[in-house]
């Protein structure tokens, strides 16, 4: 094994220490193969000298605090969650408003798909309404005995009657489509959330 | 030998190396050798242990196209080595008085 194998591996072995231990102990490993090699010795030879990394890692780890270790298993994660918690409440001002925003928007695109639909059924009902009450015209004129407003009224009667039997079956194709749009938008929003999970 | 005894014994080997002048991890090694071997995973934790108590003190020097720790024996150190010269001799006479209980029989 050559001096880069040896230090290499000694990393490996010494992955759950403190990076500045580490990092110390490679420094000093390395100095005494390399005192060695001027010595006389070949690099193979020195580090044989030096011992097996098996057995330093074993000793090094057994003279290591399991505070220390424990600690250092830890920390990553902790440290993590100390940011983000850090980062919610420096960024709350930020962030709830954002929320909010898009709660709104969310909603503000069902009312918009919504009002479509209401005020499409409100034409619809206007339109009933207004036949009934053209018909309602209608029948006071020919009791009345006006021919002409009579007719006049019938036909106007009929002609939002037939318009307004028309929009029915539009106003109720609409309503489906909105449903539909709805359950997209949703699943939208759903997917968005899946998303996230995934990038975490 | 009682690992409580044999690392303060140690202490006292290593600190005498670097007594006279300042040594490095190597060269402690080497001057060692004749009298006790010494591995280079117990030297390190010896010189930490003795750096963190201010017995010595750490610098390096560039040798050779790299950088060489090399130690330093403080005044603390070097009173370390006085007192157990006299500990030893506590520990002496505590080893004539248990020999004698031997010659006796």
């Amino acid at each position: 094994m050559n001096k880069q194998e040896f230090l290499v591996r000694l990393q490996q072995g010494l992955a759950g220490l403190p990076q500045d231990d580490v990092t110390e102990r490679m420094v000093f490993y390395s100095e005494m193969i390399d005192d060695r090699v001027e010595d006389g010795l070949t690099e193979e030879e020195a580090v044989a000298q030096v011992g097996s990394v098996d057995d330093i890692v074993a000793q090094i780890i057994q003279e290591t605090p399991i505070t220390k270790l424990v600690r250092e298993a830890v920390k990553p994660k902790r440290s993590l969650r100390a940011w983000e918690i850090v980062l919610l409440v420096l960024g709350s001002p930020l962030w709830i408003p954002l929320l909010v925003a898009a709660f709104a928007i969310v909603l503000s695109i069902y009312v918009v798909i919504w009002a479509v639909i209401i005020s499409l059924w409100a034409v619809e009902l206007a339109l009933a309404l207004s036949s009934l009450a053209c018909m309602a015209w209608g029948f006071m004129s020919v009791i009345r005995g006006d021919a002409l407003q009579a007719t006049a009224a019938f036909g106007a009667g009929f002609v939002l009657a037939g318009v307004s039997i028309l929009l029915f079956y539009g106003c109720l194709a609409a309503s489906k489509g909105a449903v539909a749009l709805t359950k997209k938008v949703a699943l939208w929003i759903k997917s968005l959330f899946i998303k996230k999970e995934d990038g975490r | 030998m009682d690992i409580q005894m044999k690392r303060g014994l140690l202490d006292v080997c290593v600190l005498a190396a670097i007594k006279n002048e300042d040594s490095y991890g190597y060269k402690i090694i080497k001057d060692m050798k004749p009298y006790i071997e010494l591995s280079e995973s117990t030297l390190y934790t010896i010189l930490k242990r003795l750096e963190m108590a201010g017995l010595l003190t750490v610098w390096s020097a560039e040798h050779g196209g790299r950088l060489r720790k090399y130690y330093h024996i403080t005044a603390a150190g070097l009173k370390r080595i006085d007192d157990f010269k006299e500990e030893w001799r506590e520990i002496e006479s505590i080893y004539r008085f248990v020999t004698r209980e031997d010659a006796r029989r």
